[in-house]
């Protein structure tokens, strides 16, 4: 019985994180730089058939600013090098940075400029902004999920699609899918 | 005239099929079409593996595999057309050697037709890149139940290629002994290919 009640405990004190991150967002006013080591951006594209092809990219820089008081003025920039990208297929990731997709040497950058952030719920966010790569801009959002602040880090959960077709990335549509899912954990430290 | 022209399309509706004495319009249309087919293939084949645009080689290559299945599926065809058809025989003028020597070529040419296609997709069924295979966007080509590796896939793309060059060797080997019969001897070999009329019947 005892047990019981301590379980029920414990159940109930989970159910209560979610109010007490809530208020952690106020809290995490400030200026993060993303650091590579807690972070990571993954991507999927499904394949015809079934089945999807991931990747991730190792080299990426940027900041996350929390406005203190108003999070829609809050802002992210992050700047990712698309070199890097790695699908654990080396015949793969030469096709990707070749200028059938990325053109890395060329367009050495893929950026991400927030033109407003809007927040859905206690630990949520709407970011939206505008994507550049391989020379195109266009709008594109991404929803962001507060994971956690400790200290002076703080760590968000970010998804979003974007369609490669937009961008001069169509090879491989339909075989490939045009939809991208972004999958990423971005883990800022204060300063 | 006008009788003329009815006689002249029942004369076509009756030459589909193969007679004891010529080729059918089925047959002379399934050959010249694989024939196409076949050399641009090893043309396409050639080309796509030595292109410096990554996203052409790919883009080549699946219509390269599309070409394939679409070879497959009018070989087996042909194959089953051929069976179930009367086969006109050689001219008269042919020599004993011929006689004896052409059918076996024509076997491993039927043979070479199914066998190159097989390997190729037997190759992007064990490839490690795992492409998918979609015949000109239409459906999806499921892969041939083989394991996927590295060194499988080696294995098929070097089959594949040895295929295609002997395969194209007895194409020319064809295309000469074809054109031997009409320059040289005379005959109606080629032409009986061609129109099912200009045969000798």
């Amino acid at each position: 019985m005892h047990a019981r009640i301590l379980g029920f405990a414990t159940f109930a004190a989970c159910l209560a994180v979610p109010a007490a991150a809530a208020v952690a967002l106020s809290d995490a006013a400030g200026s993060y730089t993303i650091s590579p080591a807690g972070s990571s951006i993954r991507f999927t594209i499904g394949k015809a058939g079934g089945g999807g092809f991931d990747g991730a990219f190792a080299h990426f820089k940027g900041t996350i600013r929390i406005d203190n008081g108003d999070v829609g003025r809050s802002k992210v920039d992050l700047t990712i090098y698309p070199e890097s990208v790695g699908t654990g297929q080396s015949r793969i990731d030469a096709f990707l940075r070749s200028d059938a997709v990325f053109d890395a040497a060329n367009s050495p950058e893929i950026q991400f400029r927030s033109t407003s952030v809007t927040r859905t719920g206690d630990t949520s966010a709407l970011v939206t902004g505008r994507l550049t790569a391989r020379g195109k801009t266009f709008a594109e959002k991404f929803t962001a999920e507060l994971n956690g602040l400790k200290g002076g880090t703080i760590k968000f959960h970010v998804t979003g699609k974007v369609l490669r077709s937009r961008y001069g990335m169509d090879v491989g549509t339909p075989l490939y899918s045009n939809v991208v899912d972004f999958d990423m954990t971005l883990t800022g430290k204060r300063g | 005239m006008e009788e003329s022209s009815v006689q002249c399309r029942s004369h076509t509706m009756q030459s589909i099929t193969n007679t004891a004495t010529r080729y059918g319009w089925a047959t002379i249309l399934l050959h010249w079409l694989i024939g196409i087919i076949f050399i641009g293939q090893f043309a396409l084949g050639f080309i796509m593996v030595r292109l410096t645009s990554q996203r052409t080689a790919f883009e080549l290559i699946q219509l390269h595999k599309s070409l394939g299945f679409l070879l497959l599926g009018l070989i087996i065809l042909r194959i089953a057309w051929r069976l179930g058809n009367a086969m006109p025989p050689l001219p008269a003028s042919v020599g004993a050697l011929e006689r004896r020597t052409a059918p076996l070529a024509h076997l491993a040419l039927y043979a070479f037709q199914i066998t190159l296609p097989l390997s190729g997709w037997a190759l992007v069924s064990v490839s490690t890149l795992e492409i998918p295979t979609m015949p000109f966007n239409l459906f999806v080509m499921p892969n041939l139940p083989l394991a996927e590796s590295d060194a499988a896939e080696s294995f098929w793309a070097a089959a594949h290629w040895y295929l295609a060059y002997v395969g194209i060797a007895l194409v020319a080997l064809h295309v000469a002994a074809a054109l031997r019969h009409h320059f040289l001897l005379r005959d109606s070999v080629l032409t009986r290919m061609i129109t099912p009329s200009s045969g000798g019947e």
